[in-house]
Order: C-alpha cells, then sequence, then structure tokens
C-alpha cells in the first residue's frame, strides 16, 4: 500500500513537473551556479518561449540522447531562437534534439568554449521557406566544437559558424538545407569527416561586408562526404545563401587562405567546387575595410564524381552556363570566376603563387577560369589550369 | 526516482539563489502610503523620457534612488553612470480606460533594476491580482490583460513579463548588463535634469548644448529627428557597436554616421526569413521594400523587430518609419 502512495505521488509528480517543464527549465538555466550540470530528463517536451542561458561559466546542459529528449518550439509563441546561450564560457550542449523553432534552433552568442555535440537540430516539416534560418548558430564565439551532431531543414544554413575563431566542425552531417554547413567571416576552422548530403549547397565558406570580423580564413575542409546537393534554393530572398546555385558541392566566396583535400564530392548537378569573389553576387560594396577576392585557395587530393547531364536551369548560375558558358553535359569540377584584386597581380597579370588558386591532384580533375571579369571573353577550360602548390593551413587547435 | 532527485536538487538551488535579492516589491521601501499607488518614499525621483520604448502599448513609471548623499556626473554620449547602489524602478500598466483616468488601472509588473558591486541585475516583479504588492519571479511570467484604448475600443492580449535573461538581451553593452533609458538626451525636456541637479544628484550639467532627442509623438518635430529618436530607444539598444544585435553590422544609434550602417540599401545578415523576400533594411522611397518596416509590421515571433518586449505592433511607430521612408530621395 506504501508503495502504491508512493508510486501515485511519483506519477503526480511527473505530471506536474511536465506541466512546468518550460518555467521550471528556464529557472534552472537562470538560476544555475557555474560549474553545474543541468540534465533534462526523457521525452517530448513543448516549448512556447526561448529558452535563455546568460552569463554563465562551465554549464552543461544534457538530454538524454537525440530523439530521446525532445524540445519542440512548434507552438513557439515568443522569442525568435529555440536556445539561446549568450556572454557565458565553456559551454557544452549534448544529447538532445531541438525542433521547429521560428527563427534559429540554437544560437549561441558571445561564448568563449562553446561545444555541440550529439545533437539533431531540424524542421520536421520538409524544406521550407517558413522554416528558420540556422539550426546550430554559433556567432562572435572562440573555440566552437561542433561534433557528432545533426541539421536538417535550416532555410539558410544548416551547421552556421558566423564571425567567430577556433573552430571544428567534425563527425556532423546536415540534410535538406539550403546551406549544408557554412563557415563564415571565420578565422582557423577545420571542417572533417562531415556528410552534406541533399542540401543546396553542401559547404560553403564565406566572406560578407558590413560586418564585426571582417576576414574570415585559414580553413580547412577535408575527408567530407559532399553527395547530391542539388536541392531547390528554398531561402528567403535577401539572404546572400539565395544566391548559391543548387547543385553546388563546395563554394569559397572571398575567402582567403582555404585548403579543401581528401573530399569526396559526388553528384551536385552544377558545381564541385566554385571560387568566386563578391562581384558574382552583385551586390553593391561599401564596406571599405572588405576585401572581396578569394585567395590562396588550394584543392587537392580530393574524388569528383558527376554523371554527364545539363545543370539545372532554375538559377542565374545554370543560366549562365547554358547559354553563356555552353558547358554542355560534361562541366568542369572546379570553377573560379577568375576576378582578380588589382592590386595584387603581377605585371604578368596573374597572382603570385601565395595569392594564387591551385588545383592539383583530384581524381576526375577538371577547371574552368571564367574570365568573369571581362564578361567571360578569356573563358579557359582543362584539366590543368591552376597547377600549382600552396602550403598547407594549419590544423585548428583551441 | 532519479526525476524527484533533480527535482529535489533544483528546487533547493532555487531557494537558496533566489533569497539573494528582495522577495517582493513592497521589501525596499521605494514607495509610502498604498503601494499601489506608487507614491516615492524620500530619495526616490520620479523621471520619464522624452521618447519612450514601444511595449505593446503600456503605461510606464520611473524612479530612480541613487544612494544617500551619492550623485551621478553629466554625460552628453551615454546613458547615466549611476554610483553603485542605485535603484531604477520601473512599472508597467494599463489604465482600465484611457479616455477617463478615474477609472483606476491595472499594475502589471514592476522592474527593479539595481547596482551592485558586480554589475547591474535586473529583477522583474510581477503583481498580484489583489494588487496588494508584486512578487520576484526569476522566469518572469504572462497574463491575460484587458483595456480600452483612447478610441473607446476594448483591447485585450496575453502580456508578457520577461525572464531575468530575457532582461538582459536588451540591457545589454560588451556582454555586461546596463540601463537604457536615463540618457541625459532623454532625459532633456528642459527641466528635469535642472531639477536633479537641484535636488543634488545630478552634477557638471551645463548651461547649454545638452543634446535632447525629441518625443516621437511630436509632429511638430521633423520627421528626421522624429524617427532618430524612435529607433534610438526601440532598436538601438541591441542595434548598436557594443549590443546584442552587433553581429548584424546594422546600428541604429540616433548619432550613427555611417549611412549603410544605418540601414540604408544594406543587405540583411542572418536574418533568414526576417528578410521577407526583401534585399534590403531601408530602400529610399519605398517602404513596403524594406526590411525595416516589415519587421516593425509583423506580430510573427521569428520575423518581428524588436525581437523581445513585443507582442503588438506599434501601428504609430510603423507608420512613422513608413512615412519617413517614403520622403527619403
Amino acid at each position: 500500500m506504501k508503495l502504491l502512495t508512493f508510486l501515485l505521488s511519483l506519477l503526480s509528480l511527473t505530471a506536474l513537473a511536465q506541466a512546468d517543464f518550460e518555467k521550471n527549465l528556464q529557472k534552472r538555466l537562470i538560476l544555475a551556479e557555474d560549474g553545474s550540470t543541468i540534465e533534462i530528463e526523457a521525452g517530448r517536451f513543448q516549448l512556447t518561449k526561448t529558452l535563455s542561458l546568460e552569463g554563465k561559466k562551465n554549464i552543461i546542459l544534457r538530454g538524454k540522447g537525440i530523439d530521446k529528449t525532445i524540445l519542440s518550439f512548434k507552438s513557439q509563441t515568443q522569442g525568435a531562437e529555440g536556445l539561446r546561450v549568450s556572454n557565458c564560457e565553456n559551454i557544452v550542449i549534448e544529447d538532445m534534439t531541438t525542433e521547429d523553432s521560428k527563427g534559429d534552433l540554437i544560437k549561441t552568442m558571445n561564448v568563449k568554449g562553446i561545444t555541440f555535440r550529439r545533437l539533431k537540430a531540424a524542421w520536421t516539416g520538409g524544406p521550407k521557406s517558413t522554416n528558420g534560418s540556422y539550426a546550430l548558430y554559433p556567432v562572435l564565439c572562440e573555440n566552437v566544437l561542433i561534433d557528432s551532431c545533426i541539421a536538417i531543414g535550416a532555410s539558410d544554413a544548416g551547421i552556421y559558424v558566423g564571425q567567430s575563431k577556433h573552430i571544428i566542425v567534425r563527425n556532423s552531417e546536415a540534410y535538406e538545407n539550403v546551406a549544408g554547413i557554412e563557415i563564415e567571416n571565420s578565422l582557423y576552422a577545420d571542417v572533417y569527416n562531415n556528410k552534406a548530403i541533399g542540401n543546396t549547397g553542401g559547404i560553403l565558406v564565406f566572406d560578407l561586408p558590413d560586418l564585426v570580423q571582417k576576414k574570415g580564413g585559414h580553413v580547412r575542409v577535408h575527408h567530407n562526404l559532399v553527395k547530391e546537393n542539388n536541392l531547390k534554393n528554398f531561402a528567403p530572398k535577401g539572404n546572400i545563401v539565395g544566391n548559391v546555385p543548387k547543385g553546388t558541392g563546395m563554394m569559397v566566396l572571398a575567402a582567403s587562405n582555404v585548403e579543401f583535400f581528401e573530399n569526396q564530392i559526388i553528384n551536385n548537378a552544377t558545381i564541385g567546387v566554385a571560387v568566386i569573389s563578391y562581384y558574382m553576387t552583385e551586390n553593391a560594396i561599401k564596406d571599405k575595410d572588405y576585401d572581396p577576392y578569394p585567395t590562396a585557395v588550394s584543392i587537392h587530393h580530393n574524388t569528383f564524381e558527376r554523371k554527364p547531364r545539363r545543370v539545372p536551369m532554375d538559377s542565374r548560375f545554370g543560366k549562365m552556363y547554358r547559354f553563356v558558358l555552353r558547358f554542355g553535359r560534361h562541366v568542369p569540377a572546379v570553377v573560379y570566376d577568375g576576378i582578380l584584386n588589382p592590386a595584387k597581380v603581377g605585371p604578368d597579370r596573374k597572382y603570385p603563387l601565395d595569392y594564387s588558386i591551385c588545383v592539383r591532384d583530384n581524381v576526375n580533375q577538371s577547371t574552368a577560369n571564367l574570365d568573369a571579369e571581362h564578361n567571360f571573353k578569356g573563358l579557359k577550360q582543362g584539366k590543368d589550369l591552376f597547377d600549382c602548390d600552396l602550403e598547407h593551413v594549419k590544423s585548428t587547435k583551441f | 526516482m532519479r526525476i524527484l532527485i533533480v527535482l529535489l536538487i533544483a528546487f533547493i538551488g532555487l531557494i537558496s539563489a533566489e533569497t539573494n535579492y528582495r522577495e517582493n516589491l513592497s521589501d525596499y521601501g521605494f514607495f509610502k502610503g498604498t503601494l499601489k499607488d506608487l507614491i516615492p518614499a524620500d530619495g526616490v525621483v520620479p523621471y520619464a523620457l522624452n521618447s519612450a520604448l514601444f511595449s505593446d502599448y503600456a503605461s510606464k513609471l520611473r524612479f530612480v534612488k541613487l544612494p544617500p548623499g551619492q550623485s551621478v556626473a553629466y554625460n552628453p554620449d551615454s546613458v547615466l553612470q549611476f554610483p553603485v547602489g542605485t535603484a531604477i524602478v520601473k512599472t508597467f500598466y494599463y489604465p482600465i480606460d484611457e479616455r477617463n483616468p478615474k477609472k483606476g488601472r491595472r499594475l502589471m509588473e514592476t522592474r527593479v533594476l539595481l547596482h551592485e558591486e558586480k554589475g547591474w541585475v535586473a529583477l522583474p516583479y510581477i503583481w498580484n491580482k489583489e494588487q496588494t504588492d508584486a512578487t520576484l519571479e526569476v522566469a518572469g511570467g504572462s497574463d491575460q490583460v484587458l483595456w480600452t484604448d483612447a478610441s473607446g475600443k476594448k483591447q485585450s492580449f496575453e502580456y508578457q513579463v520577461p525572464n531575468m535573461n530575457q532582461c538582459k538581451g536588451c540591457h545589454e553593452r560588451s556582454g555586461e548588463m546596463t540601463p537604457i533609458g536615463p540618457s541625459v538626451r532623454q532625459l532633456n525636456d528642459g527641466q528635469q535634469l535642472q531639477h536633479w541637479e537641484t535636488a543634488g544628484i545630478l552634477k557638471g550639467l551645463p548651461k547649454d548644448h545638452i543634446p535632447a532627442l525629441v518625443n516621437y509623438f511630436n509632429t511638430a518635430a521633423s520627421l528626421d529627428d522624429r524617427v532618430k529618436a524612435y529607433l534610438d530607444i526601440n532598436c538601438a539598444h541591441c542595434h548598436n557597436p557594443t549590443g546584442p544585435a552587433r553581429s548584424s553590422g546594422l546600428y541604429l544609434t540616433w548619432d550613427s554616421k555611417d549611412r549603410t550602417a544605418y540601414g540604408f540599401l544594406k543587405s540583411p545578415v542572418a536574418a533568414g526569413r526576417g528578410s521577407g523576400n526583401l534585399s534590403y533594411d531601408i530602400v529610399p522611397g519605398k517602404p513596403e521594400q524594406s526590411i525595416l518596416h516589415y519587421r516593425m509590421a509583423s506580430r510573427d515571433p521569428g520575423v518581428m523587430m524588436p525581437e523581445l518586449g513585443r507582442q503588438l505592433t506599434h501601428h504609430e511607430g510603423v507608420e512613422l518609419v513608413r512615412s519617413w521612408i517614403q520622403s527619403l530621395q
């Protein structure tokens, strides 16, 4: 009898805990002492507001596992993010699923030492422009580790690291996002052992103007599987990834010191790797400190595979390929827009080696220089247009 | 069983951590007489801002209390640097009927900003139904509110009290908690600062060249000045070079000189569907193509700006910004 009473009270307590889950969890996040671990039990929980962790040190926020602890923001009425972590040090978020927030799923801002581990962050209704922008979104952070995470359905980037320093993204998977993984205006990043499959673009390394952290670079992208990124671009207009043509494996936009090696770049319908300047976006540049040219990009020992077919027509790039460049069914694996920084070219109108784009030793290598700045008049195609060797980018250490 | 233990530990944690601050608003002694009348006790000074932050049409009463014998130094640029020990007390309420103040008011919450040794803290106190006192709720709360607006229309919505972390979502500069409102430019109405000086709580007030923001409702002021004041108080607490929205590169501070940073033909950064399929924050002459206007008008949590402290659309503010963008060449 005593046992029964105990079990009953336990049951009602659990029911109470379910009902008050949101408020309690938020309260625990607010009152957590530095150095503590906040455990979230297994179950599916509906939340209506952004959860926020602010101004703490050495906190672990831990669920019971992917698809075991599920925080759903489907009925969110307040705040844009699912979980927001700001102005913290050494935070670990692990072992849970977050779903269907109105804005970003997990945004961390100004955090020194942030780990995302074994997290799934997904919009569950398929790829839609009404989905939030970023699934996992560290911005203005240092020492960022994203390990064994899954990001699905973001209308911008699934895994997006912005304006940060010292970054590792590994063992993670991105499906059905506009950009699978994006490193933007960030320094010292290592992106490896990931899968980017079925996005519009697989892995992007971008530098944009008008931001706090100006110049990104020193990025290594290696041992990734970048496959069938042929999804229609569903980003809301106005966003830079809205320019990414469907069928893009990887892209460097205006970033420097980027090395791609030992990636499997398979059946991306438009481009294997694109190296382009910000001028290709046709947006005006008003930021005087901004460098719109990609330099020192090296692409080696990757494997390219692509079934011969015409490029999809629904992007500006696709139209350009068909009507201007006339690549036909065999499009080059690596494409460079050929827009050069006039301040950096020598008398031979070429970059010195340490600014060059180098492409060497790839399986099924084919390349093109679009010469976009002269209206494609000097378009060149061939296997070895960019045969050179750059110093390796150093691996990232915290 | 493990859940029970976790809950128990969490509960003990709550109790010990909460005792750092007063449980009830009445415990502070900011007011004398019946608490809900909010009659300031000695040393508690009421103040008003030239242009106030829109908070779902709530009315606000503001008070500041400096530690005895202390003062704040004049500074024309930023929020006044109040000494440690200062309390700022802001109460949000709705008149029962905006056309007839005699019908009374419903007090919703009082936010107490305390300047402690380690920095500012923001504490949300929620008023009880009986309106006898307000209790600290670190996790915030919500309640249905009903009132009759100035045009006689009945209004109602679920009022949200922010949690302590959300407070910092706006009250932040370079990661530190800070007040937003009480700057010289906001307090300068021709009398208030002079009164503060006489009362001995403000030092170094110059005779002239004191900056002032206009009241954005004042149609006698220029459209430019009104919008500058509106965006400064409603947006620039986040959208400034050291604020929580610094990653966007959009800075809407009153003294901003960089037109791109102020939004003119500026592409959005990480706005996602907040862009509303539009390309620029402000397109001169074209409010319907301007993201600024779009996000101010929206009530979708994933789109709207400000992100916090607003559920209703500020129609008058949207109209102000609309007509300003329309007027731009």
